[in-house]
């Protein structure tokens, strides 16, 4: 399918979920109301002429100082259809929260327990929601404008001189 | 000349010292901790095309049980610390270390929060090679430096403890 019938499909069937859509480069966009994510995404999925089997990524954005708010974002990509869309959630950065797609596509668990540990957003009904990256003791959200970018945290090495003497 | 002459032809004198250094220089038995992209140019060195064993360092070891010059090769992250500092524990003396490459000699050109800046922060170093990445013969040529080092010490002081109390 091509990107435009893609859009039709998906508007069509959630007219009040859909806020905005962009075609750039001959890549679909698709801005969604935060309620509606895991909805959208089993429907994604489920339809046959979609068959948006594979999830390759989901990742978050920090639009806080110009937008007051957090993006988590979703590309998709159907392996039978060869076709892609990206979805794109605003959530406001005083509640960064939304439902997971653990549900939907399993591969969603590590990606957003990675998008968890980099931007502090959590991921509501996700079933093992802990950090994935950084280490146990960090403190903080790194990928947030507001972390220094060189904000380390150097207990942890501390810690390993003394391990490492006794 | 002196003792030896008195030996004829097939017998050398020499310390203890020079040789227990000259065996233990001659066959470094490396721990290859390859992090990031230098590791790449690590592996090159002990491929045929420029052939670490001319020098008898070409057998990586992948236990630190059976080595005795440990190459960090690459980025270390706050969360690898911990596990490039209980692999150096694990080597058993005498063991020297290679800081390899840009990043392990001072965290190179990544300043941020997730990596830590030089090795040295948790394990002496022995010789720091810069380069992004360092060239196979620039390796070589630090191996050789490692090598001068060795034939300097005294066999019997060896021992790493007094430099990592002093970095804590
Ligand atoms: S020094 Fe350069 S080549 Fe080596 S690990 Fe760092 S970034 Fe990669």
């Amino acid at each position: 399918m091509d990107n435009e019938a893609i859009a039709t499909l998906v508007k069509t069937n959630f007219p009040e979920a859909i806020i905005d859509s962009k075609i750039f480069r001959n890549e679909l966009t698709l801005a969604v109301k935060r309620e509606y994510i895991t909805e959208i995404a089993k429907f994604l999925k489920e339809n046959k002429e979609l068959d948006f089997n594979f999830l390759s990524d989901l990742c978050g954005v920090d639009r806080v100082e110009t937008h007051g708010v957090f993006e988590v974002v979703y590309h998709l990509y159907s392996i039978s259809q060869n076709h892609r869309v990206r979805l794109k959630v605003s959530i406001p950065s005083s509640s960064p929260t939304i439902s997971t797609v653990t549900g939907v596509w399993s591969t969603a668990n590590w990606h957003e327990r990675e998008t968890y540990d980099m931007f502090g957003i959590t991921f509501d009904g996700h079933p093992d929601l802990r950090k994935i990256l950084t280490p146990d003791d960090f403190q903080g959200h790194p990928l947030r404008k507001d972390y220094p970018v060189d904000g380390r945290q150097p207990a942890t090495l501390r810690e390993i001189y003394r391990r490492g003497e006794a | 000349m002196g003792l030896e002459s008195h030996l004829g032809d097939n017998i050398l004198t020499t310390t203890l010292n020079t040789m227990v250094n000259w065996a233990r220089k001659s066959s470094l038995w490396p721990m290859p901790f390859g992090l990031a992209c230098c590791a790449i140019e690590m592996m090159a060195v002990v491929a045929p095309r420029y052939d670490l064993a001319r020098f008898g360092a070409e057998v990586f070891r992948f236990s630190p049980r059976q080595s005795d010059l440990m190459i960090v090769a690459g980025t270390l992250t706050y969360k690898m610390a911990s596990v490039a500092r209980k692999i150096y524990d694990q080597m058993p003396e005498p063991k020297w270390v290679i800081a390899m490459g840009a990043c392990a000699v001072s965290g190179g050109v990544f300043n941020t929060y997730s990596v830590v800046q030089g090795i040295d922060q948790v394990m002496p170093v022995d010789v720091y090679l810069p380069g992004c990445p360092p060239r196979p013969e620039a390796l070589i040529h630090a191996i050789m430096e490692m090598q001068k080092k060795i034939e300097k010490e005294s066999f019997v002081r060896k021992t790493t403890a007094n430099t990592v109390n002093k970095l804590a």
